[in-house]
């Protein structure tokens, strides 16, 4: 199957120099668990998870402490064993700088689990499944970290054609993919079935590049034994010409099956879904070990003296994990990921997440500061470098012009920030930093829109609320009204008085009824205070009326003028 | 000569019919300038442009009686909106009619608050639960920011608290390059 795949091209594309060697030669190391982990809950795209635990609880390792919180989010779980010293703000791995709500956990040496138990998603129902690897928080691994319970769905056909297995890992001195081929290759494939029985996939295509040699043979032969165990051909191994970025999930597609997914598409829609390698491996242990995510490989690399991959717990700072490598001396800078798409780290101390697949050292002399951004000179090699075919000098000048809609018009959201465009561009612009700019803008305002929409709704409706409660009480009041005239109507028919005008009868019939009403209510009340009275009392009372008829005489003359 | 009037007359009429037709087929209902003058005010309802609420104001824009630099929460940026959708003249934002502050949500204090509905009352978006003689607490997702009510507040256990950035609200800034002189070599 392999010899005879077919392959495409997608356009564009750079061949920056790849550094890949430094960080293969030793095997995956467990990196030893620091003296507080510090685990943001808020670590994969979607909802920020709901605190579960608070502080001075005990926590097993695997014990979930944030809850997946609305439709798309995914939960958290602690690293390993120990008491939850504080749920705070701290410092995230983020490039804005700011903090958000992480638990602290000191760990207490044990390493203890909670009771682990395989999910049989085989008699779960789909939807069972996804609540399943949601709560075991899974997510894709390769750097974007969308929840995979999300994507674990065949779409509206039912089943997929082709599962497409991301181990391109296109990036610059990112290795952890491809050491993870190299030694785990059979737990990897475990998670391959698992993932195409759920969704149901013809054929599975594992990409890999093709400077990866080590890692294809590994992925070769555990595919092989996979498929002689389904007794099918159905999982194959392709090697794909290295050229970044070969991994990002559209240009990789495009590469194995030649599916060219358009502007506002999903890749289902056209029978096709793309997995990191690391993700396969987290579904395996999530279901087949019931073990949640809660480490990963990270690769160590740059200015230091021996780069590495080690098995990191979420949580770690990653100043401990750049000790164990011996950063040199001029180290000055801590980055999220490879030098074309990472993010510069706000200080090493923040910890390592779902997200972190690289921790890169730089300094001066390994990433010199980019020379001054020159003006534009519509050279066009941006446009021919770009691998999801943009214009992005159009989106450039329409975004530092700030006029969005027009950069929206040239699908800027199509753009996935590969630097591949500011790698080319003769004048140095930091062309990506424009189009995240501009993404973030065009987010706010329409985040700001809804905001609109929804407070105009609710206005609207309050002043329906209070019309209709207006006409609800004078409906009331006319139903009284009228309850109370027919009840005088039938009083006076049982009377059996014929009379003039019904109403001028009802009218009296209610003021009949009022006096009835009154009479008997004035019978009801009896002064209190003229019972039992002493002899002094009784007479004192007769002196005040005497005194009150003597007054009403007088007043007589004054009263009756007015008559 | 008679033929040529009556084909010109029956033109005049075969076309009469149809503009008729499409009159009454293809009506529009309201006005669609109040709806997109509408669509651009923040909806906070807060009356500071000095009409009950943010519709009025758009008809008030719509019908020439207002002027469209009178709505402090829609900012400069609001402004410049209107300017464009009505090709009007840009003007600052009118000082009598308020200042653009950042975008705030009111904040209840539990531990003053007396229950006596009256914010309840004057909130327009109704995003204030409680009843009378309960603890009365604001649902800050719906709160427009609109202050109004503060005022009828009693006991003035109500502040407005601006929404701070977090990261999940945060916005990669302008690139902006730092401009360092360069250093002149001794002659």
């Amino acid at each position: 199957m392999t010899a005879l795949q077919r392959l495409f091209k997608f356009n564009g594309g750079v061949k920056p120099a790849y550094n890949k060697e430094a960080s293969t030669g030793l095997p995956i190391a467990v990196a030893p668990t620091p003296t507080l982990l510090v685990i943001p809950l808020h670590q994969s795209i979607g909802g920020m998870p709901r605190p579960l635990v608070t502080a001075g609880e005990r926590v097993l390792k695997g014990q979930r402490i944030g809850g997946a919180d609305g439709n798309v989010s995914s939960a958290v779980h602690a690293s390993t064993s120990g008491t939850v010293v504080a749920v705070e703000m701290r410092l995230m791995p983020h490039a804005s700088g700011l903090s958000a709500l992480c638990v602290m956990i000191e760990p207490d040496g044990r390493d203890e689990w909670i009771p682990r138990q395989p999910f049989d998603f085989r008699s779960a129902t789909p939807t069972q499944t996804r609540d399943y690897l949601r709560d075991a928080g899974v997510v894709g691994l390769g750097g974007a970290v969308f929840p995979t319970y999300l994507k674990l769905n065949p779409g509206k056909q039912g089943k997929l054609d082709t599962l497409v297995l991301n181990g391109a890992e296109c990036e610059p001195f990112i290795t952890c993919d491809d050491v993870l081929m190299r030694e785990r290759a059979a737990t990897i494939l475990k998670g391959v079935v698992i993932m195409r029985e759920i969704l149901s996939a013809g054929q599975v295509l594992i990409g890999i590049e093709d400077n990866k040699p080590e890692a294809v043979a590994a992925m070769e032969i555990a595919a092989r034994a996979a498929n002689q165990a389904a007794g099918d051909s159905a999982i194959g191994v392709v090697s794909v010409p290295t050229r970044y970025p070969a991994g990002g999930a559209k240009q990789l597609i495009r590469v194995l099956t030649g599916i060219e997914v358009p502007h506002g598409k999903r890749s289902t829609d056209y029978g096709v879904q793309c997995f990191n390698v690391g993700t396969a491996y987290a579904v395996y242990e999530a279901i087949a070990l019931g073990q949640p995510l809660i480490s990963r490989i990270v690769t160590v690399a740059g200015n230091v003296t021996q780069a590495r991959n080690y098995e990191v717990l979420f949580g770690t700072p990653m100043r401990d994990l750049v000790a164990l490598c011996g950063p040199l001396a001029d180290s000055d800078r801590v980055i999220m990921g490879g030098p074309m798409m990472g993010l510069l780290m706000p200080d090493d101390s923040v910890p390592v997440v779902k997200a972190t697949n690289c921790v890169l050292v730089g300094s001066k002399k390994l990433f010199p500061p980019p020379p001054p951004e020159m003006p534009c000179i519509r050279c066009g090699e941006c446009a021919k470098a770009c691998p999801a075919d943009l214009q992005p000098f159009e989106m450039y000048w329409f975004s530092r012009a700030k006029i969005f809609g027009k950069a929206q018009e040239y699908n800027l959201f199509d753009c996935i920030e590969c630097g591949c465009c500011a790698y080319v561009c003769p004048s140095h612009i930091p062309l990506v930093d424009y189009y995240r700019f501009a993404k973030s803008e065009i987010w706010a305002r329409e985040i700001e829109k809804e905001a609109a929409d929804v407070a105009r709704e609710r206005y609207e409706f309050r002043l329906l609320r209070e019309e209709r409660e207006k006409q609800e009480k004078a409906a009331k009041l006319a139903a009284k009204t009228a309850a109370g005239r027919e009840k005088a109507a039938a009083a006076i028919a049982e009377a059996a008085k014929p009379a003039a005008t019904p109403e001028e009868d009802a009218k009296k019939a209610l003021i009949a009824a009022a006096l009835e009403r009154a009479k008997a209510q004035k019978e009801l009340v009896h002064p209190g205070n003229v019972s039992d009275l002493t002899p002094e009392q009784q007479a004192e009372v007769a002196a005040i009326e005497a005194r009150r008829a003597e007054i009403r005489e007088m007043a007589k003359p004054h009263l009756r003028q007015d008559d | 000569m008679f033929e040529a009037i009556l084909v010109m007359a029956l033109g005049a009429v075969v076309l009469g019919a149809a503009l008729g037709y499409a009159a009454v087929r293809f009506r529009v209902e309201g006005d669609p300038l109040v709806e997109k003058i509408d669509a651009i005010l923040p909806q906070t309802q807060c009356g500071q442009c000095g009409f009950p609420g943010c519709k009025p104001y758009a008809q008030a824009i719509a019908k020439g009686e207002a002027e469209i630099n009178q709505c402090p929460p829609g900012g400069d940026e609001g402004i410049h909106k209107l300017a464009d959708l009505l090709g009007r003249e840009f003007k600052s934002l009118s000082a009598e009619h308020g200042i653009e502050k950042p975008k705030s949500v009111a904040v209840i204090d539990e531990q003053s608050c007396i229950g006596c509905t009256l914010c309840i009352q004057a909130c327009p978006v109704d995003a204030i639960v409680g009843a009378a003689k309960q603890m009365h607490t604001i649902v800050a997702p719906l709160c427009t920011g609109c202050e109004l009510c503060l005022p009828p507040c009693p006991v003035d256990c109500i502040s407005m608290q601006p929404i701070g950035e977090s990261v999940e609200t945060w916005k990669w800034k302008y690139p902006v390059f730092k401009i360092n002189p360069a250093k002149r070599e001794a002659a």
